[in-house]
């Protein structure tokens, strides 16, 4: 898979405690649902579903339950039940958040590994996409900030997706879509 | 009611986000459905309530842009309201055209609401000079969009037969080679149907299971097809899986690629088609502005007398497989 984190970070990430990262997650996991109520509604039932999101190059993985407004943060996924599993490089997954990256070309590129529960992953997919949860949303930051934070974000995250070499944004690669 | 141009993109719109997207990215019009089985992008998560559809609808006519939105399932005894509930709501949300297929719908359409635009989906799959005069006469449809199994040479018949109908082609996004609305694969795998509940290869059914690095795709437990390590992946449509018969194994019906019929531009212009559609409602938005950018620049060239921009597209299409489709008859 293309965007991979070095190893030496995921190396220098094992050493940190889970706990604090769990906090930080969870707070911003709160923003965003508090934010985009709409959320819940494309949901529907799979509100209730538990979902491990994996960032693959990373020594963790997150378990988010919608509906609870819960998220855990595991070193491993083990034995936890999900519904489904999203697993990818962790600049995709961010990308795939708030926009940058369309889900089905990186499905199709292999750049995107789904298991389980197909109809939670695509409720899950559209409702994220229309979500448009960008990073000063995500960060609950007061609207007059927004635009230059994001600006700042975008242009971070853009330089980590080339320096990691991740899969190009937007377009339709490799595309063969359903119908 | 916003104006329509001579040669209308006609782009997806699967999520509030993806219709601003869409516009914004120089969409002429786009098509859109409400949630639930009314529309042929069943899918969860997808799709317009009734307030969403009214919001909707006000930002594409501020900036220009129709919306078109789509009832193009067929109606179910004992459930008739939910359609012709649909047809109304659409009506009164102040669409530019709705997409129908039911016969029945589209008389309701035309007795409720005789002043209503009304364009004959593919779903109908009216692909003869009589199907569509029989449409136009009848019920005064304004345009149909043709099925994706014809050539250029049938498409400049059948637009100058259906006059002053219009007409309206697919020039990118998936293929399907059924008679659509006709197809029945989906419902023998998995009891659900495009045609009545909206959902072509349904995702309640889809599984993937991944070991050794391969990738297998199953549809209501029916294997439809396996990629190998690094290979690239595909959406289980039974109509584009891989099946061994006759000592083969090969994608029996059709190989999974994408149309793009950008280079044809030109050419479908001088026929005369009205509606240039791009497939992908269950696609993200960072696909469709993409999409729409590339052949919104192409058909501004083409407005200028330049030559429409193949490389803006192609571009965007590295490492794809696409085709023309039936246009040239090269994709079988």
């Amino acid at each position: 898979m293309h965007g991979h984190l070095p190893p030496v970070v995921a190396r220098l990430a094992r050493t940190l405690p889970l706990a604090p990262l769990e906090l930080v997650a969870q707070r911003l996991f709160a923003n965003a649902l508090n934010r985009r109520p709409s959320l819940f509604a494309r949901l529907g039932p799979f509100a209730q579903a538990t979902f491990a999101i994996d960032p693959v190059d990373c020594p963790f993985v997150f378990l988010i339950t919608p509906a609870e407004g819960r998220l855990r943060v595991r070193e491993t996924l083990g034995t936890a039940p999900h519904a489904a599993r999203i697993a990818a490089p962790l600049v995709v997954l961010l990308g795939m958040l708030d926009g940058t990256y369309d889900g089905d070309a990186l499905f199709f590129s292999r750049d995107l590994v789904i298991e389980g529960d197909t109809e939670a992953v695509l409720a899950l997919r559209n409702a994220i996409e229309d979500a448009e949860l960008d990073p000063a949303t995500v960060l609950g930051l007061p609207a007059a900030l927004c635009a230059p934070v994001n600006r700042i974000a975008d242009l971070a995250l853009d330089g980590a997706r080339r320096m990691l070499d991740a899969p190009a944004p937007g377009g339709p690669r490799h595309a063969a879509p359903p119908r | 009611m916003t104006a329509r141009r001579s040669l209308e993109l006609v782009c997806p719109a699967g999520t509030p986000a993806g219709l601003r997207a869409a516009v914004d990215a120089g969409a002429h019009a786009v098509y859109c459905g409400f949630r639930d089985e009314t529309n042929a992008r069943n899918f969860p998560g997808l799709n317009f309530d009734r307030a969403e559809m009214r919001e909707g609808i006000a930002y594409a006519h501020a900036r220009g842009a129709r919306v078109l939105v789509a009832l193009n399932t067929f109606m179910r005894v004992g459930a008739i309201e939910t359609w012709t509930r649909a047809v109304d709501d659409a009506v009164a949300a102040g669409a530019d055209a709705l997409i129908l297929a039911d016969i029945g719908l589209i008389a309701y359409a035309r007795d409720a609401h005789p002043r209503q635009r009304l364009h004959l989906s593919v779903q109908a799959a009216a692909a003869t000079p009589e199907a569509i005069a029989f449409y136009r006469d009848r019920f005064g449809i304004a345009r149909v969009v043709l099925p994706r199994v014809l050539t250029l040479d049938e498409i400049a018949r059948l637009t100058a037969a259906a006059a002053p109908c219009e007409t309206e082609v697919f020039v990118f996004g998936g293929m399907c080679v059924m008679a659509e609305g006709r197809c029945l694969l989906s419902s023998y795998a998995t009891g659900k149907s495009p045609n009545q509940n909206g959902v072509c290869s349904p995702p309640s059914h889809v599984a993937y299971r991944e070991e050794n690095g391969a990738l297998t795709a199953t549809l209501g437990g029916f294997t439809i097809e396996q990629f190998g390590r690094g290979e690239p992946a595909g959406y289980p449509t039974l109509c584009k899986g891989r099946f061994a018969a006759n000592g083969a194994t090969s994608h029996l019906f059709e190989d999974p690629v994408s149309l793009n019929a950008l280079e044809l531009l030109p050419r479908l212009a001088e026929i005369g088609v009205s509606g240039l559609k791009i497939e992908g409602r269950q696609r993200g938005r960072a696909y469709v502005a993409a999409v729409v950018r590339a052949f919104r620049g192409a058909l501004d060239a083409l407005a200028q007398g330049r030559a429409p921009d193949a490389g803006a597209l192609r571009a965007l299409t590295e490492g794809q497989a696409d085709t023309t489709g039936a246009y040239r008859k090269a994709w079988r």
